[in-house]
């Protein structure tokens, strides 16, 4: 069994409630961070964990809070992204769901740590009830002392705000949801200023993932050199992995970073297995973002190692024969999964999300977009694969925010990894037409 | 500070943008510019043809930058060192930016009012290739008024943002803006109501393609048939200074002048622009300079040319 740190209580009745949670040993973090550390002290804690940002770029957490500018009389501000809209990614809505406690607990450490008295919550608009439930926490451990003037006498005071967005999975885009938290359209701003000097409200602000603000509670519990002693490298701690697909048990898994991508798949502690009967046929190990790896690559690397539930093992071979951790959004394929149609839908979710402020990422979504749908349903032409190919390429890195990134990589990966199955689309269009599966029997390659 | 640009170095104010700084040095280095608007603040960023290599960040920091950057919102380090036309990687980025630009383009420039000035003809004459490889269905809106005098045509439109400052920061009451996400964006001023500002004309002149366009003067003449004029007038609205575009003895139409870039100099008001068609209304300076190369520029007038009031009443239809 391997450790939980986050999801270690998941399973007590009540564990979202104030009483039971503080039973469990909740807020003694706080305390100790509170009464007893230093805000810099707090900041070197994380520093030492290694903690990687959660929501996606694994960017070191302690680092990120020692760049947060601090001029005089502006106010700091911490605001943790919980717009989770990454297909395949849901890790925390599971967490704030279950445990909402560890997030407030993780904001207030957190905050005090930044010298932030003003903090927000940004839900995603279709975790709508998750508002109520976040607000009821606050709610909670304000009335318990955790929170408003004062806290345990120490003078630090704190508000937590809950934001909702509307329904834009850009705005998990950290500048863009700055935008909307500002009330206004959640375009990605243009970079420098980065929101540690200019953030909300002009203001020196940290965005962080719900789960790496959540994750420094034990941080500050078991002190950042112990928790850096679990995972492998510089993948250090527990990651929540959200898994769904073609696996026996779909559902939010707590890992420590050391186990294999086989085992995580395999094992009856996580997926349990592909479902009966079929076989393994591609992965996206990290959400819609990242690029999909092909059988051949998901056990083993390029190199013949073994494949590691850890940042730097699942991006091992880089583009051509890697991917990414990402937002640990686990996708699972068995033989049955068409990987055209899979391409299809992820493109038209990028086109439909793109913000449309730069022209790469506007107009080559929804061009990619196009002319998948007509390779899926039947009208393809071989020359469109190099076409879809190129496009990719001249969006990617091109534009303002990493969206256009995003769009581009999972088209590239697939053609990359599965060439002869957007070719066999064009070839036999009849055999593909309007029927996702219909090609099953025919298509071999690839697969082992 | 100094700055080196495809080999060309030259000494900058602190806070100057590439894209600045290679227009000091000028020529065929300049970075072309769809969305930046040197008046405009917070312009730019967007369009992303303006793109430029770092190959060099600074003399302290002498790492390249990874990315492509724009040029037009890069402020420059000492030592910094650039690539623009020398670039392989810009020029293909560049490439890709204008035919992203084209695709969704109607191209009916010979029905568009927007051609011979048009910047995305420009653009697509100089950095795109002549074919097209999009051969999906085109983006299309319905046409709406915004106002009496302003035409809105969003499927011309390349979100380049720059009406949405200029509505933002030279007028007084924001009505205008955007709509809606990713190609399905598209500018408004909700419920199609009318921009009601003494201003709101100078959106037509920043608009870099056929998107907004003066109504009073809307299919009367292609461009290149009429000639621009300096003109001004004692306005207690605006400076009064502007361009009157004569096609014979009549007036046609009112813009602000440009430079060289062709971004407003005076942003001009509404009266100026669309009250004042008399010749009586207007002294008449001489002929505008058009710096920049476009089809207006090819036409009759070149620069030094004297022309006095009473002689550019008889101009018209053969002048050289
Ligand atoms: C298009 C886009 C969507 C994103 N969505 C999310 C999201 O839903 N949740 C999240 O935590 N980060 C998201 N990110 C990443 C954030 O911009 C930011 O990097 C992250 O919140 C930083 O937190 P971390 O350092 O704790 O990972 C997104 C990024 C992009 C470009
Ligand atoms: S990359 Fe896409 S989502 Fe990001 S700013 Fe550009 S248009 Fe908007
Ligand atoms: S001019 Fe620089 S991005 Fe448009």
């Amino acid at each position: 069994m391997g450790k939980k740190l986050l999801l270690e209580h998941e399973n007590v009745p009540g564990i979202d409630t104030y009483e039971v949670y503080r039973s469990k040993g909740g807020y003694c973090a706080a305390e100790k961070a509170l009464r007893k550390m230093s805000p810099d002290q707090i900041v070197e804690e994380v520093k030492v964990s290694g903690l990687r940002g959660r929501g996606g770029a694994g960017f070191p957490t302690g680092m990120k809070w020692s760049f947060l500018a601090k001029p005089e009389g502006k106010p700091r501000y911490l605001v943790v992204n919980a717009d989770e809209s990454e297909p395949g990614t849901f890790k925390d809505r599971y967490l704030m769901e279950k445990i909402p406690h560890i997030l407030v607990e993780g904001i207030l450490i957190s905050s005090f740590a930044l010298g932030a008295n003003t903090s927000y919550i940004y839900i995603r608009g279709e975790y709508k009830w998750l508002v109520d439930v976040m607000e009821k926490a606050i709610a909670e451990a304000k009335n318990a002392g955790w929170l408003g003037k004062n806290i345990l006498g120490t003078g630090y005071h704190l508000e937590i705000y809950v934001h909702y967005g509307a329904g834009a999975y850009i705005c998990g885009e950290e500048t863009a949801l700055l935008e909307s938290l500002e009330g206004k359209r959640g375009n990605p701003r243009i970079k420098p200023p980065f929101p540690a000097v200019a953030g909300l409200y002009g203001c020196p602000t940290v965005v962080n993932n719900v789960e790496s603000i959540a994750a420094v509670v034990p941080i500050i519990n078991m002190g950042g050199a112990e928790y850096a002693k679990i995972g492998i490298g510089k993948s250090t701690g527990t990651k929540l992995i959200s898994a769904c697909g073609h696996i026996n048990k779909p559902g939010v898994y707590e890992i420590e970073m050391n186990i294999s991508v086989e085992e995580f798949i395999n094992s009856d502690e996580y997926c349990g297995g592909i479902r009966k009967g079929h076989r393994l046929k591609a992965l996206v190990p990290g959400g819609s973002s990242v690029p999909i790896l092909p059988y051949e690559l998901i056990y083993k690397t390029a190199k013949g190692e073994t494949r590691m539930m850890t940042y730097e093992s699942l991006a091992d071979g880089g583009f051509a024969t890697g991917s990414m951790l990402g937002s640990g959004g686990f996708i699972v394929y068995d033989e049955t999964a068409c990987i055209v149609r899979n391409t299809w839908s992820f493109a038209r979710f990028y086109h439909h999300e793109s913000c449309g402020q730069c022209s790469p990422c506007r107009e080559g979504t929804g061009w990619m977009e196009k002319v998948l749908h007509r390779i899926e349903h039947g009208h393809g032409r071989m020359h469109d694969i190099d076409l879809l190919v190129d496009v990719a390429k001249k969006i990617e890195g091109n534009t303002i925010c990493p969206l256009g990134d995003a769009a581009a990589w999972p088209v590239a990966s697939a053609i990359r990894h599965f060439r002869e199955e957007f070719e066999y689309h064009v070839k036999y269009p009849e055999k593909v037409k309007n029927s996702i599966y219909a090609h099953e029997k025919d298509y071999k390659a690839v697969m082992v | 500070m100094k700055v080196t640009i495809d080999g060309h170095t030259i000494d900058v104010e602190p806070g100057t943008t590439i894209l600045n700084a290679a227009r000091m040095i000028g020529g065929e280095i300049v970075p072309p510019a769809m969305c930046y608007y040197s008046k405009l603040k917070d312009s730019g960023g967007k369009c992303r043809t303006c793109l430029v290599e770092v190959t060099k960040g600074s003399e302290k920091d002498p790492r390249p930058m990874p990315k492509l950057v724009a040029s037009c919102r890069t402020t420059v380090m000492d030592g910094m060192e650039v690539k623009n036309i020398t670039s392989e990687r810009v020029l293909e980025a560049r490439k890709g930016v204008v035919e992203f630009l084209l695709i969704n383009h109607p191209l009916d420039c010979p029905i568009c009012d927007q051609a011979g000035e048009c910047h995305l003809q420009d653009l697509a004459y100089e950095h795109g290739t002549a074919k097209t490889r999009y051969e999906e269905e085109r983006r299309t809106f319905d046409q709406i008024d915004i106002g009496d005098k302003i035409k809105l045509h969003m499927t011309r439109c390349i979100m380049c943002f720059r009406c949405v400052f200029t509505a933002d920061q030279i007028t007084d009451k924001r009505v205008h803006g955007v709509l809606y996400r990713g190609d399905a964006a598209e500018i408004g001023t909700y419920i199609e109501k009318a921009i009601d500002n003494d201003f709101s004309g100078n959106m037509i002149d920043v608009c870099p393609v056929g998107a907004l366009t003066d109504k009073t003067f809307r299919f009367k003449s292609r461009v290149w048939f009429v000639k621009p004029m300096n003109a001004s007038r004692d306005c207690d609205k605006c400076c009064g200074k502007a361009v009157v575009w004569m096609y014979g003895n009549e007036i046609y139409r009112v813009t602000a002048r440009k430079d060289k870039y062709d971004e407003v100099v005076d942003f001009i008001c509404n009266t100026c622009r669309f009250d004042k068609k008399q010749v009586s209304d207007w002294n008449i300076e001489g002929p505008a300079e058009i710096n920049r190369h476009s089809v207006i520029s090819a036409n009759k007038y070149k620069k030094g040319i004297k022309v006095t009031a009473p002689k550019v009443l008889g101009y018209g239809n053969n002048v050289d």
